[in-house]
């Protein structure tokens, strides 16, 4: 989960994040009108009088997005209720009409949580439903906002259906929070909401955070950060964020409440707009579109065609293994739990299983391993039939070519090697290096576990790999013993 | 005039739209919101304790309609309405900062 070693912040302070996700639905048109919901198109091209809310245009809500929010909704444990859209009024030209239609004091769903794969749980405390702006583009004075010339503006975008999900800040370390953002996206893919690409934009993440004295429960000033673009630049936006605060308290000063722009490629981030304007939507309610109000046998159908959600596939695994939960979340989030549950049915051990596949299998098309293959490679690893090396080789040309597990063995020449073979060797080897030996038997701890490594050495070589390394080391110790 | 509303609220709200007012249009809309106000404050003299509250006036929930494709405008037709176009783009002067 972590690609980095996360750094800690300096004693006595905790970390206090809450996220913002915004997410594109999977809809074949934007939430209001009938034109696409695709913005890589030519500019100004899907759109029509309702996404630059020309006068007499009406907006009505697609059917689909609404689902697609309540699925969600249910899929992160919330309350899905009756809602209202509402007027967010700002004066931008990536709104035509110059206000946001999306939701404000009665949101579709409220009150879930999402459990992450160490069992840590963060409170959603809404999902609502609203429409994505356009995109502007700033020409001139080298492509910065404050110096441009000018601006252009495709609205292929605006008006594209999004969920937004707002946690609790219940979020205390950097690594729960990319496992929040990996879990968010993971259950997005599995209900088939949207294809929840941040690279892309089709998930977008902005990141609140504080820092307080730990043992405290106040909730201290919190900047938000936008312009996260990976889970990645999620963990270095927070931890600079969290030092900076801790840096200012520490010189007697405190943090501003405002909107932060994280910078990639400087590593730090930069005042967004100032205060004053911040915060003044002036919401009302959209007099032109009327409340949802989903009925429980709609809510009771959503709740019927959810799928099995990562949650519950990780949870499938934990009465039958020993393996850490990192390796479960792993696998179940590429994707590979229903082999590796079906080749424990079929009488694999669990935890070799899960292994092999978390380290052995990773790649992105497995389709050739079949359920019986796994279980019966597995098998033959566990009965001593082939060493972990061998193992690995015939896994990886299962994957490769399919076929059988025994026959691909026999094929790369792996006869499961007898002990007195490998006895003889190390008498040979025994022999041919007296000191080295008697460093093994006479030396200090350090002596012997790098003499150990040296004869081990050897006879991998003189395998090309195929000794079993735990039946070696036994040999070896036997010898040393007399 | 109305107490309801201030000379320095209706600079805040043009400002918010990014309106540029002479100081006579201030005294004047200061005047007319007021009075908007007013009449608004007389619907409050109504006794509506029995009534729930209500987001809209029609008797409707859940009117939607089916995620299908329909034609998008004209783009030549779109940009037509706008002051100025360029490269298939609305242009629009630079004097907006970020999006708020």
């Amino acid at each position: 989960m972590t690609e980095t070693a996360e750094k800690a912040l300096p004693d006595g302070w905790e970390l206090v994040v809450g996220l913002e996700v915004h997410v594109e639905l999977a809809t074949v048109t934007k939430l209001f009108c009938g034109c696409a919901n695709e913005f890589t198109s030519d500019p100004n091209t899907n759109v029509c009088p309702v996404c630059v809310g020309l006068p007499g245009s009406l907006p009505v809500i697609n059917a689909a997005a609404v689902e697609f929010a309540m699925r969600l909704g249910r899929a992160l444990g919330c309350e899905v209720r009756p809602s209202v859209m509402a007027r967010k009024n700002y004066f931008y030209p990536d709104m035509a009409k110059d206000y946001q239609t999306t939701q404000y004091d009665q949101p579709t769903s409220i009150d879930g949580e999402l459990m992450l794969g160490d069992g840590a749980v963060v409170g959603i405390e809404r999902a609502h439903i609203e429409e994505d702006a356009g995109k502007t583009t700033h020409i001139g004075g080298g492509g910065r906002i404050n110096d441009a010339e000018y601006s252009l503006v495709d609205y292929n975008r605006a008006g594209v259906p999004l969920v937004e999900v707002v946690s609790r800040p219940d979020i205390r370390t950097i690594d729960h929070a990319k496992a929040y953002v990996s879990e968010l996206r993971d259950i997005l893919l599995a209900t088939e909401v949207s294809d929840a690409k941040m690279e892309e934009g089709s998930m977008r993440v902005d990141a609140n955070v504080s820092v307080r004295p730990v043992g405290s429960d106040e909730l201290r000033t919190r900047c938000e950060i936008k312009n996260i673009n990976s889970i990645r630049s999620l963990g270095r936006a927070i931890e600079y964020e969290a030092l900076r605060h801790i840096d200012l308290y520490g010189s007697g000063e405190a943090p501003r409440q405002e909107t932060r722009h994280w910078d990639e490629a400087g590593g730090r981030s930069t005042p967004g707009r100032s205060k004053e304007d911040a915060d003044d939507y002036r919401y009302f309610q959209e007099p032109d579109l009327v409340p949802l109000r989903p009925s429980a046998d709609v809510v009771a159908a959503i709740d019927a065609t959810l799928p099995v959600l990562p949650a519950a596939r990780r949870a499938r695994f934990a009465a039958r293994c020993t393996v850490s939960a990192a390796t479960i979340a792993t696998v179940v989030e590429r994707g590979q739990d229903n082999l590796a549950l079906a080749a424990i049915e079929a009488g694999a051990d669990a935890d070799k299983v899960l292994t092999r596949i978390e380290n052995d299998l990773a790649i992105d098309d497995w389709s050739l391993v079949s359920v019986e293959g796994l279980a019966a490679l597995i098998s033959m690893e566990t009965a001593g039939e082939l060493t972990a090396t061998q193992t690995k080789q015939v896994l990886a040309q299962l994957a490769s070519q399919g076929g059988d597990p025994k026959a691909i063995a026999t094929e790369l020449g792996f006869e499961a090697m007898e002990s007195d073979e490998l006895d003889v060797l190390v008498d040979q080897l025994v022999a041919d290096n007296p000191a080295e030996w008697d460093r093994f038997t006479s030396g200090d701890d350090g002596d012997r576990k790098k003499m150990q490594g040296f004869f081990t050495g050897r006879i991998m070589a003189a395998t090309r790999g195929q000794a079993d390394g735990r039946a070696v080391a036994e040999i070896l110790g036997r010898k040393a013993r007399g | 005039m109305s107490e309801r509303i201030t000379r320095d609220d209706v600079v805040h709200v043009a400002r918010l739209a990014r309106l540029q007012l002479s100081e006579a249009e201030i005294d004047r809309f200061t005047e007319q919101l007021g009075d908007v106000l007013d009449h608004a404050e007389d619907v409050e003299s109504l006794d509506v304790g029995d009534i729930p509250p209500t987001a809209h006036p029609l008797p409707l929930v859940n009117v939607t309609r089916p995620d299908e494709l329909v034609e998008s405008l004209d783009r030549f037709e779109l940009l037509a309405q706008a002051p100025f176009a360029e490269d298939g783009h609305f242009r629009v002067p630079p004097v907006l900062g970020e999006q708020p």
